[in-house]
């Protein structure tokens, strides 16, 4: 069980990460990483939005779609889901936690769409993991996505001081950079077989 | 089918009613001034208070870390509206303030020490001798400032100087920080004559440097009738108080460091009162009015600078008047960019902010 368990963190974090393997979240990768601090801060909000939504996916699922043999309607539900609940918890935090509410900021309303958190619950379905397993999934995955956030970061903090001829400058030099450590990053992909 | 719309419907209102009821049950109070400061402000998110954006600026408003006037963008006007949101009464000035550029040492007129090949930025380039122009007051072209203007005020011309787009201008101080040599200043939008260099090298330095930078001739100090020029350190400086924008210095400058900013002049011109008694003829600094004794004089337009003395001295009532020219002389004067560039502003990379990209 642990060692399943340590696997999925590893294939998520490293081998199948979200960004760099599976192309997915581009445009908070893209939009937010001119600097390090801002980076950290959507990476901290994904963290938590995907955690939070994995497990009350799950449960809906369990629950409510497969016993009504409605599970066609995932992604439907997963997007009504995740949108409630990120508000849910925006307010809650806001009277509560006034401190994580500031930190987070602006960021945990604007993932509320994204594709990450969408594409990890309903990954975690198709796969039919249990209960364990999909806490470690909505870990491993905003791990891996805070990870990428991270390189890319402060490579964009060292790029934004060099000479890149104009038609590259902004989004395409970092795409083009994000080819490439997606090319190293395929140098995990011995770990874990999947 | 029931089933399905039973069960999506049945998650909505669940959640809408759970969400309705965190609401309640969460509510944060907030002071209803902040949020009528935050309408009141030009919402440019610019940061130039010193707050992330406008909302946070109107907190640090209430709570009183940040002064009334904090907000440079929206000027008075807000400054004012602010004030009163606050429940108190504030004196500030209406006048607005306009980034000018004290360098017009571009590529053709400046000479360089050497070829610099380093980082695309003012403050690396600075570090390597002090720039590669060969005055060290002068700017170095590459778009610190630039890049620093949220609101796309500014351009580079293709001379590498950068140009302010005045009405777009909203007197931010943006740009003033990131110039290494404190070229970017703000100047009142009626001093309409700026002394565009900065160079307090001895006039024979300046002129070796750049053909366009002050040699601190005197010539602009002497002609002018109103005293407002004044020579500091080898450049000379208008006193914005005291210029009356005559333009007198403007023509008399032999190194053309002078800029003339009064776009829309208005000229003299002369009427059919006139009785021809030569006066205006004498007090034109430029020769521009012509006419014998007794005769209608005639203003050479493409002469006068727009100085106003003539009607001042005219004796007749109605003969003489200053008229808004823009309709006849479509050509603004404006001596960057040079013929032919194009006007279009850059886009800076600082519009680019997370609100509207990170959505996916």
């Amino acid at each position: 069980m642990a060692a399943e368990l340590a696997l999925i963190v590893l294939s998520t974090v490293l081998v199948n990460n979200f960004v760099l393997s599976k192309m997915l979240g581009l445009c908070p990768f893209v939009g937010v990483t001119k600097n390090v601090e801002n980076s950290m801060g959507m990476g901290m909000a994904v963290i938590f939005v995907i955690f939070l939504a994995s497990v009350s996916g799950w449960f809906v699922n369990k629950f409510v779609l497969v016993p009504f043999n409605i599970t066609f309607l995932r992604t439907v539900v997963f997007i009504l889901l995740i949108a409630a609940l990120v508000q849910l918890v925006e307010t809650v935090m806001r009277k509560s936690f006034p401190a994580l509410y500031k930190a987070l900021g602006i960021y945990l309303p604007l993932i509320t769409t994204n594709c990450v958190v969408l594409g990890a619950v309903i990954l975690i379905m198709n796969r039919e993991y249990g209960f364990f397993q999909t806490i470690t999934y909505g870990i491993g995955v905003p791990v891996g996505f805070y990870l990428a956030l991270f390189i890319i970061s402060h490579i964009r903090e060292q790029l934004a001081m060099a000479k890149i001829a104009k038609p590259l400058q902004g989004a395409p030099i970092t795409l083009i950079t994000t080819g490439l450590l997606a090319l190293a990053f395929m140098g995990f992909s011995g770990l874990v077989r999947e | 089918m029931l089933a399905e719309i039973l069960t999506l419907g049945g998650l909505g209102a669940l959640a809408g009613l759970g969400l309705g009821l965190a609401a309640k049950k969460f509510h944060v109070d907030v002071d209803s001034r902040i949020t009528e400061i935050d309408n009141a402000l030009p919402h440019a998110q610019c940061g130039a208070c010193g707050y992330p954006g406008c909302m946070p600026f109107a907190e640090a408003v209430v709570a009183g870390l940040a002064p009334l006037t904090g907000c440079t963008v929206g000027g008075a006007a807000v400054a004012r509206a602010v004030a009163s949101i606050m429940g108190r009464t504030i004196e500030v000035p209406d006048e607005r303030l306009v980034a000018r550029i004290l360098c017009k040492g571009d590529c053709e007129k400046a000479v360089t020490k050497f070829d610099y090949e380093g980082a695309d930025d003012c403050n690396a380039a600075v570090l390597v001798a002090g720039g590669n122009k060969s005055c060290v007051y002068g700017c170095l072209g590459l778009a610190s400032c630039v890049k620093a203007c949220p609101f796309d005020a500014m351009y580079m011309s293709p001379f590498g100087i950068p140009v302010i787009i005045e009405e777009r201008c909203t007197g931010c101080t943006l740009c003033v920080e990131p110039c290494p040599k404190d070229l970017v200043v703000m100047i009142p939008e009626t001093s309409r004559v700026v002394v565009e260099c900065r160079s307090h090298d001895r006039g024979a330095t300046t002129k070796k440097a750049c053909e366009i930078g002050c040699t601190a001739c005197n010539a602009c100090v002497k002609i002018c009738p109103y005293d407002a020029i004044t020579l500091g350190d080898n450049v000379a400086v208008i006193e914005s108080k005291k210029c009356t924008n005559c333009g007198l210095c403007i023509p008399i400058c032999p190194t053309d460091s002078i800029t003339d900013f009064r776009w829309g002049l208005r000229k003299a011109e002369v009427y059919d009162p006139c009785t021809g008694c030569r006066i205006c003829a004498k007090v034109c600094p430029t020769d521009a009015i012509k006419g014998e004794l007794k005769m209608l004089h005639v203003v050479d337009l493409s002469k006068c600078i727009s100085c106003g003395i003539c009607v001042e001295r005219c004796p007749v009532e109605g003969a003489m008047a200053m008229v808004d020219m823009t309709k006849l002389a479509q050509k603004p004067l404006v001596l960057i960019p040079a013929p032919g560039a194009k006007a279009q502003p850059k886009q800076t990379a600082a519009a680019e902010a997370p609100t509207d990209s990170a959505r996916a």
